[in-house]
């Protein structure tokens, strides 16, 4: 991947300015029109897996008590 | 002034006869269904033409009140016309192959359901389920089917080799023991409660209106679904073409709506009347609002007691699933009891009945669990991905395949079932979408129909090639030869040889590529869940 500082700065410049919803929606879309770049859906879902894994980790360094993975599911 | 509902037309009305058994001694009938619904009578009518005994039982003396289940789906159409009906359902019916999506005011996207020809049903047709059941009921007594009406459930007792039932009459109650119990007594099936059996799964906060309207309009006959409409901001609404000038209106009313406020004419009225504009008038014949759940049971055969439809599993309405999916049980179900009962089968093929329909059941809650998350997102983030799918739809088409509106019922595709035979080598050139598990496809014949030919046994369909003749074949086994032109050779890739196995459900059970006889024996076998 070349152009990675120009990219990490688009990425803050296009969110400037906009409340905490419309960054959201921002985000949301740039995702799906990413997802659809990547094309392959097995790759999409390990990259959805690996973003989650990531998640996990940064929160169980930082914590002292770690509960372990968080439960994936359908939130009852 | 309060406003009133007009209903439409007078529902049938079945009389209660009082049955000998209410003299106090009880009696033993082979097969019993509960419930009349469209499960239970298709169920009982299937069983009735397998030469089966059976007595159905139901605790109303008529069909349902308001639509309900609309949406008959190609196979389910294709089911109840072997049981018989499809001279009505094609008569009254509304037909549909097209839907379209609409965010705002703005056409998302339109889609075909049945792209190409040949068939003899349509992708869905539009009839409201009362009909359905008065065409079935019909039908149960022209067979001179044992139905018995206000007859409610009031207990069951699993004996282990059948079970005893209680029930209550007009007249009074009685009880009776069967060898076999199909439960089709719906979302609150009683038999299931009577068991004590657990009924697990998710439930979605939103309430959704549904309501049949009586008016005269121009909408197309198609399935019209919008996000965020004009005429409904913030929510979805869904429209519905039926039989009689009437139309079902589904609107999302959100979590906080207030159910015995929100079915007051006065409220249901302007909602309606943004929906259609001020100069066409109408009338409401049946408005209720709903919460959706997506839940089944754990087994759907306990000893000799059967779950179907409703009573074993729930889902909620975008998809069609509920109903077709239920009327697929009864299907599944008929064929294999009635084999068993006569001495055909080997115990693995009742088994079958959960290894083929609960992965079923569970394609049908996971599709219209998502279906219902994408209409009515949780969470600020879960908001913002729907809104971005639905707003990257108006110019990008890959982003119309996240746009989830509903997907619709299409036939179980019975994957790994134990009934099925393997290909064999020399198989790997099939690569059409029929295989063993699928339900057969239909194509036309110089005179009617191919899946009419289907009509109820194990059946052979066979290439001969120019010149060949039918081959020898098993008894008892409809042997069908056809040419290897036209859409039935296509359909089943039928170049000289190719052999076809289907089930009494019209499944596919085998195909080989040159005929044998001893091979289609076994898969008979096989199928009847023989060792």
């Amino acid at each position: 991947m070349n152009r990675a500082d120009d990219i990490f700065a688009a990425l803050v410049e296009a969110h400037r300015g906009l409340d905490e919803a419309e960054s959201r929606r921002l985000d949301a879309r740039l995702i799906l029109l990413l997802a659809n770049e990547v094309g392959d859906g097995e790759r999409v879902l390990a990259l959805v897996r690996e973003a989650c894994a990531d998640t996990v980790e940064v929160e169980n360094a930082g914590s002292v008590q770690s509960t372990g993975a968080p439960k994936k599911g359908d939130g009852g | 002034m309060q406003a009133a509902l007009k209903p439409g037309r007078a529902n049938p009305v079945y009389p209660f006869r009082a049955p000998a058994d209410l003299d106090g001694r009880e009696r033993h009938y082979p097969v019993c269904v509960v419930g009349a619904g469209p499960v239970g009578l298709a169920a009982a009518i299937d069983l009735k033409l397998r030469g089966v005994d059976v007595l159905l039982v139901d605790e109303d003396d008529t069909v349902s009140t308001g639509s309900r289940l609309i949406c008959l789906a190609k196979r389910t159409l294709e089911i109840l016309a072997r049981l018989g009906i499809g001279p009505e359902l094609a008569a009254k019916g509304v037909v549909w192959n097209r839907g379209k999506v609409f965010h705002g005011d703005e056409l998302v996207y339109a889609f075909d359901l049945l792209p190409e020809e040949g068939h003899r049903w349509p992708a869905f047709i539009n009839i409201q389920q009362y009909y359905v059941e008065e065409y079935l009921v019909d039908r149960a007594r022209s067979l001179g089917l044992n139905l018995r009406w206000k007859t409610r459930l009031t207990g069951t007792e699993d004996l282990g080799d059948g079970a005893r039932v209680r029930v209550s009459t007009p007249e009074g109650g009685y009880s009776f023991t069967c060898d076999w119990l199909l439960a089709c007594d719906g979302v609150r099936s009683t038999v299931r409660d009577g068991l004590g059996l657990p009924f697990r799964g998710r439930s979605f906060p939103d309430r959704f209106l549904i309501a049949d309207v009586r008016m005269k309009s121009e909408f197309p006959a198609e399935r019209r679904f919008w996000f965020d409409p004009p005429f409904h901001a913030g929510r979805s609404a869904l429209l519905h073409k039926q039989p009689d000038d009437i139309w079902r209106i589904d609107l999302q009313l959100g979590p906080d709506a207030d159910p015995e406020e929100e079915t007051k004419l006065e409220k249901v009225v302007p909602r309606i009347r943004a929906m259609v504009g001020d100069e066409t008038p109408f009338d409401v014949e049946w408005v209720s609002i709903y919460t959706f759940r997506c839940r089944r049971l754990e087994r759907f055969r306990h000893g000799r007691i059967f779950f179907l439809g409703d009573a074993a599993h729930q889902v909620s309405p975008f998809g069609a699933r509920g109903g077709n999916g239920g009327i697929q049980d009864a299907d599944n179900l008929a064929w294999k009891l009635a084999d068993t009962i006569a001495g055909r089968a080997g115990p693995a093929l009742l088994d079958s009945y959960e290894a083929e329909r609960i992965p079923a059941a569970d394609e049908n809650v996971l599709n219209s669990a998502r279906s219902t998350d994408f209409m009515t997102p949780v969470g600020a983030a879960a908001q913002a991905l729907r809104d971005a799918a639905l707003s990257l739809a108006r110019r990008h088409a890959f982003a119309r395949r996240f746009v989830n509106s509903g997907r619709l019922s299409t036939p179980a595709l019975l994957v790994d079932s134990p009934l099925s035979t393997p290909d064999e080598a020399g198989c790997a050139d099939f690569g059409g979408p029929m295989q063993p598990g699928a339900a057969a496809m239909d194509a036309p014949l110089e005179d009617g129909w191919w899946l009419d030919r289907l009509d109820g046994g194990f059946a052979v369909l066979h290439f001969p090639g120019r010149g060949g003749n039918a081959p020898a074949h098993p008894e008892g086994i409809a042997m069908h030869c056809a040419g290897s032109d036209g859409l039935l050779a296509a359909r089943y890739e039928g170049r000289p040889g190719t052999t076809w196995l289907f089930r009494p459900d019209q499944h596919v059970a085998a195909r080989w590529r040159r005929f044998d006889a001893a091979r289609i024996g076994a898969a008979v076998d096989r199928a009847r869940g023989r060792p």
